[in-house]
């Protein structure tokens, strides 16, 4: 059974200097209670695929014909894309879909409480009343972990520190109860100590309300320790996904491996960091052909033409390129 | 390279004071508390903590960016020797030359009115390093080639350029001035992954060319145990741990450095349960608590540690540690991996 699927997603954008790719016939799936990490470096993508799934991408997106994003609820599907007006819409904003965005500070209402702002989307996503609303909301921030939660439902977020934020953010995110959480760098702001508390905390409510998550983020060791599965983005384009255990031990797309070196590992101190050569192309001068030839150190001349289609190698195991699956058939 | 460190920081504080709210009293962040510490002349030395550990304050005090409220601090190179808190003002301008920052965020860092000759020419005007343009060109193109810039690249401006490019820019523009004591305060923080490995790799090749010595501020310890070979760990304003890098990673002695050490998450997804996790949060720094400042959050913590603060003492070659408990704790360490 799946929650969600994104089947040939692709997104442009109107802009002053052109249209612009941002995503690239990206398709994936999500069962309840998986956590999919989205993992690539800045201009991947991986925003903006995410935002797709709440409609919240800004009015010169445009999607490809051929985009479809169906979320299914109690047996139902729902064709997220074509849902356009406001009360349509409530279901995958805040409804059944939540998101937690990467800086807390930015995404509460500096002028309203903690507490008036869970309450008010309780009220407005389920039929609590304001008295249950605000008991719900309090009973949330003490199983975040958050010690004297009556008092903190009172205050306004500059009052709080980064990681306490960073928890009533969660909070708010799952009082709703939703089915699909996003989580778009939910840990990058953090300190390395808070940011292990919010993965745990993360684990532990993954396991007890059994919804879907799909955490986007660039540090792969943040994904080895949160995700089921894993899919790799490159400029739009999604280069590799796979169970994440098959993917970090056995990375088959170039774009991946290079990544994995390019990481400092603290259990080999004297191994060389490898960079991946060259420089993030500007989503302006996109390449022809595999997007990621540009910076490829297996390229060979037909990446420069022929788009990889996706290969499969071993369970659930994708990747796009053309060399590494020529290498897969022959040997 | 001489034996004699090139900054030595002796029982340093700095302190700022709050102005305080109405009726409310004027408070004082203690940012920096007693902090004694030698930076060997041509080393790569990491500075870590989490944020409010005060180690950009430190750093910017080395840069005489911060003022510095008690304690004494030297600079020297085998040319000249200073001693920070009494700089002429002749001596400051020629320090200015010899010590340089590298920022975190290149896109801020850069003006984007600017050429990229003339971001990095800037500082040869202001010095007054050079006399003729074409003197002031040679130099910028020297220090260019070093950064992996080309020619091209000098006539354009910079929202032209990617995160790696932009960043390359900014240590060629703090290097123009042949510094020989540069501080880079979270300087890959910004960076995408693959780009970050180009720019340390860099860094390393230019330390080794031109003789530096860094002082490299960073939250993140993979980064530092690779590209360091002195690390000092710092915690609200005190400096707790510091050794060479690999005694460091090998035989943490602090509590707090094992629970950094432990916190980093795993790359690998067999190994999710990664020992102690610390909890709450840093107090502020214009409240600590008494004795040991990292107490309310070290799970050995026991009555001393809450009323005396502990002294830095030497607990191997080159490694000091600043806990009342780091004996007792390392032979259990050593007990529990001998059975």
């Amino acid at each position: 059974m799946t929650l969600l699927s994104a089947n040939n997603l692709t997104l442009q954008f109107d802009t002053d200097e052109g249209r612009i790719t941002a995503v690239d016939d990206v398709s994936f799936e999500l069962s309840p209670g998986e956590v999919l990490g989205l993992v690539g470096e800045s201009g991947s993508g991986k925003s903006v695929t995410a935002k797709s799934l709440m409609q919240l991408n800004p009015s010169n997106a445009v999607y490809g014909p051929e985009s479809r994003i169906t979320l299914r609820l109690d047996g139902n599907d729902i064709d997220v894309l074509s849902l356009k007006k406001a009360s349509e819409l409530k279901v995958v904003r805040g409804g059944a879909v939540s998101m937690i965005f990467q800086e807390p500070m930015a995404s509460f209402a500096p002028a309203i409480t903690i507490g008036d702002q869970m309450v008010e989307q309780l009220m407005l996503h389920t039929d609590m009343n304001k008295k249950r609303a605000s008991d719900v909301s309090v009973e949330m921030l003490e199983r975040v972990g958050i010690s004297d939660a009556s008092k903190r439902f009172k205050q306004y977020a500059f009052e709080l520190s980064g990681g306490m934020r960073q928890r009533a953010m969660i909070a708010m995110a799952l009082s709703t109860r939703p089915k699909l959480l996003i989580a778009d760098e939910p840990t990058t702001a953090l300190d390395v100590t808070i940011q292990a508390q919010v993965i745990d905390l993360m684990k532990d409510l993954v396991s007890e309300f059994g919804m879907g998550i799909i955490f986007i983020t660039h540090d792969l060791g943040v994904i080895a320790q949160t995700a089921d599965r894993v899919a790799v983005m490159y400029l739009g384009k999604l280069v590799e996904q796979g169970a994440v255990r098959d993917v970090i031990r056995n990375p088959v797309h170039p774009y991946t491996k290079g990544l994995l070196n390019a990481l400092p590992k603290l259990d080999d101190l004297d191994a060389p960091l490898t960079p991946i050569p060259g420089d993030i192309p500007s989503p302006l001068e996109r390449p022809s052909g595999c997007v990621f030839h540009t910076r490829c150190s297996v390229a060979e001349p037909r990446c420069q033409i022929t788009v990889p289609p996706m290969t499969m190698t071993g369970d659930n195991h994708n990747f796009a390129c053309l060399v590494a699956a020529g290498e897969k058939e022959t040997a | 390279m001489s034996d004699k460190p090139i900054i030595s920081a002796r029982d340093l504080s700095i302190h700022f004071t709050l102005r305080g709210g109405f009726l409310a009293p004027k408070q004082v962040l203690r940012a920096v508390e007693g902090v004694t510490l030698d930076i060997p002349s041509g080393s790569f030395f990491g500075l870590v903590g989490e944020s409010g550990s005060g180690k950009t304050t430190l750093g910017r005090a080395f840069l005489k960016a911060n003022k510095i409220s008690r304690g004494q601090a030297h600079y020297f190179d085998g040319e000249v020797e200073y001693d920070l808190e009494n700089l002429s003002k002749q001596q400051l301008k020629d320090y200015r030359k010899r010590a340089q920052l590298i920022f975190q965020d290149p896109y801020a860092a850069l003006s984007p009115r600017m050429t990229v000759r003339d971001i990095i020419a800037e500082p040869l005007e202001v010095m007054g390093l050079t006399s003729t343009r074409e003197e002031t060109d040679e130099r910028v193109r020297e220090i260019a080639a070093k950064c992996r810039l080309n020619l091209e690249h000098l006539r354009r401006f910079p929202h032209a350029f990617s995160g790696g490019q932009r960043q390359r820019i900014s240590i060629a523009r703090a290097l123009v001035s042949n510094p020989r004591f540069v501080v880079a305060d979270e300087s890959v923080a910004a960076l995408d992954v693959s780009i970050q490995a180009d720019i340390l790799n860099l860094l390393k090749s230019l330390q080794d060319e031109l003789g530096l010595t860094y002082l490299f501020i960073s939250h993140d310890l993979s980064v530092v145990a690779h590209i360091c070979d002195h690390v000092a760990v710092m915690y609200l304003g005190r400096l707790v741990e510091t050794a060479p890098t690999k005694d460091l990673f090998s035989a943490p002695r602090h509590p707090y450095t094992k629970a950094l050490l432990s916190a980093i998450p795993s790359l690998d997804p067999d190994q999710r349960d990664g020992g102690q996790k610390l909890q709450g949060e840093i107090p502020s720094p214009t409240n600590p608590p008494p004795g040991c400042k990292f107490n309310t959050r070290c799970p050995f913590a026991i009555d001393i540690c809450r009323t005396k603060e502990p002294e830095l003492e030497h607990s191997g070659r080159e490694h000091d540690v600043a806990c009342h408990r780091w004996q007792e704790l390392a032979e259990g360490a050593d007990a529990e991996s001998a059975t």
